[in-house]
């Protein structure tokens, strides 16, 4: 090995320790940070090991209820855009190359729209109709960007449909709406399950968008923005935790069906 | 249109074009018809709506050309959203070619599975965690002041602060496009420049990177609009000398009380966005089929 390789191994190594450090050492700092006794989130100085800030998130009646706001939310914005969603892959996939392309075009611009005019362009659409903020025009922002990934998602999957299917399917004489009930839509369940688990993460995590439509509703992503700006303590750490834990296990779950299932249909979640 | 007909009879198919009608129409253009209308008004008191005052007008759109400050935070918004999206680059680029190009299966996999577990995390704790590291009295400083690289805390919520939540916001954003595209390079063909007499630097910028262009622009077309857009990282990693564009128009709607001047304001960040996708994707030649991938 010449001593340039060695100098390039070098430089390598450096950068994947840096990249690494850089993507968790914030999030195992605020993680670690919950079990400080500091009453401003940090490790250091390390004033005492404690668990009281589970106990102070636990005991936070604002937190609890942002969250049920966040689930409300989620629970909507999933029943809006998988019915939709779905039409639109299926209109998109029936129209012809021409068009479709067009269609395309119109379809994903929601998600090139920042997030913030997607929030302000519904709330004053909807102030004209006599409709201020809060959950419902939450729902109605967040669904109508969440409903591309989901047009994405079941337009993937029905690129592996295979029409003959259907054919007999008519031809032993079901009718079209037993074939969509019985053949497609067993067929897109894979996807459809996918998109739901996609469009709760999105909804929850959604912040830029809801800032604007909210009134005065209090979902809990605005929830915590606003607890860093009036006084931010180590319970909204706790909160953190907590959700780092169930996404690391969600993700490692996730991998292991995905692993198990060995491309049996399933669809990987793409973002 | 006739074959959504023929494949799902009449009912389903008009139930499929009425959902996708009251999306795009009801929940996309609209909106967005509303704001441009909106943003040509003047603001003014109910009682003179409809009356001799109420005429469109791009008074809105001037005030802010002529507003020098709010000027200033909208081009440090354009540029520092175009470094945010460099930068963002220059920290992926070297994973995503390994990730495609070196690493075994397994280790893919490992490296994926751990970089879309901070993804899962929603922003505003993203940037909260930076908010903790970054503190004055916070483990970044303690940790450099221990080292004797600095000898008094800096005070890193700014410019510095914004810049740094953002890129850590939108890593996966640019690291993912550039690692499809890169994926599909033929070792081969870095083999072949190799065997040419090709330095290392010289292959990535006359292979790797012509061949990663369409995801690379992905990349940095998303991020940018993403930095541009963002309210949470600039409001909670700013400081006063550091506004974002996207503060000063919440601040018209929520605090200034004048929502045409403010709906003005984010049609001019829409056009900004749009312009810049479609110019980035033109330069680079790829489809927006090839995008929303």
């Amino acid at each position: 090995m010449s001593a340039a390789d060695r100098i390039a191994r070098a430089l390598f190594g450096f950068y994947m320790v840096a990249f690494f450090l850089y993507l968790f050492a914030p999030l195992a700092i605020m993680g670690i940070a919950t079990f400080n006794t500091s009453r401003f989130p940090t490790v250091t100085p390390w004033r005492g090991t404690t668990l009281q800030w589970f106990d102070a998130l636990w005991s936070d009646s604002g937190m609890w209820q942002s969250l049920w706001t966040s689930f409300i939310v989620a629970f909507f914005v999933v029943i809006t855009v998988l019915p939709i969603g779905t039409a639109a892959a299926l209109v998109l996939t029936s129209l012809h190359a021409r068009a479709r392309s067009f269609m395309y075009a119109v379809m994903v611009s929601p998600l090139l729209t920042p997030g913030v005019v997607i929030g302000i362009a519904t709330l004053v659409l909807w102030r004209q109709l006599g409709v201020g903020g809060g959950v419902f025009l939450i729902v109605v922002a967040q669904a109508s960007f969440i409903i591309c990934y989901v047009m994405l998602m079941i337009t993937a999957r029905l690129q592996r449909f295979d029409p003959t299917q259907e054919e007999a399917a008519l031809g032993l004489g079901a009718s079209k709406f037993m074939v969509f009930r019985r053949v497609l839509l067993p067929f897109l369940k894979p996807a459809l399950i996918a998109a739901g688990f996609l469009a709760v993460l999105q909804s929850i995590e959604n912040y830029n968008t809801t800032l604007f439509v909210r009134g005065f509703d209090t979902p809990l992503t605005v929830y915590i923005a606003t607890k860093v700006r009036t006084g931010l303590t180590p319970a909204v750490n706790a909160l953190a935790l907590i959700m780092i834990a169930i996404t690391v296990f969600g993700a490692i779950a996730y991998e292991i069906a995905r692993r198990r299932g060995a491309d049996g249909g399933g669809v990987a979640v793409q973002l | 249109m006739s074959e959504l007909y023929r494949r799902f009879g009449g009912g389903l198919g008009t139930l499929f074009l009425a959902l996708v009608g009251v999306w795009l129409a009801g929940m996309v253009l609209a909106p967005n018809v509303m704001m441009i209308d909106y943003a040509l008004r003047p603001n003014l008191p109910p009682s003179q709506l409809g009356g001799p005052e109420d005429v469109y007008s791009l008074d809105n759109i001037l005030y802010l050309a002529n507003e020098g400050v709010h000027r200033a935070i909208f081009f440090k918004t354009v540029w520092a959203s175009a470094l945010v999206a460099f930068i963002t680059f220059l920290v992926c680029y070297p994973m995503a070619f390994w990730l495609a190009q070196h690493a075994t299966v397994n280790q893919t996999a490992v490296v994926l599975l751990a970089l879309t577990i901070p993804f899962w995390i929603n922003e505003v704790l993203r940037t909260l965690a930076w908010y903790i590291l970054l503190a004055f009295r916070g483990p970044l400083n303690a940790f450099l002041l221990s080292l004797g690289i600095i000898d008094e805390p800096v005070r890193w919520y700014g410019d510095g602060g914004v810049l740094a939540g953002m890129t850590y916001a939108y890593i996966l954003f640019m690291l993912f496009p550039i690692y499809n595209a890169i994926e599909s390079l033929d070792k081969s063909q870095i083999e072949a420049a190799r065997d040419l007499g090709a330095s290392t630097w010289r292959i990535h910028w006359r292979v790797v990177i012509p061949h990663a262009k369409a995801g690379i622009a992905t990349g940095c077309v998303f991020t940018f609009m993403l930095a541009a857009g963002s309210y949470v990282a600039p409001a909670l990693l700013g400081a006063p000398g550091s506004r974002w564009f996207t503060e000063i128009i919440y601040n018209w709607f929520f605090e200034g009380g004048d929502w045409n001047r403010g709906a003005a304001y984010a049609l001019v960040l829409l056009v900004l966005c749009l312009a810049v996708v479609l110019v980035t994707l033109r330069i680079a030649r790829v489809s927006l089929t090839e995008v929303a991938k």
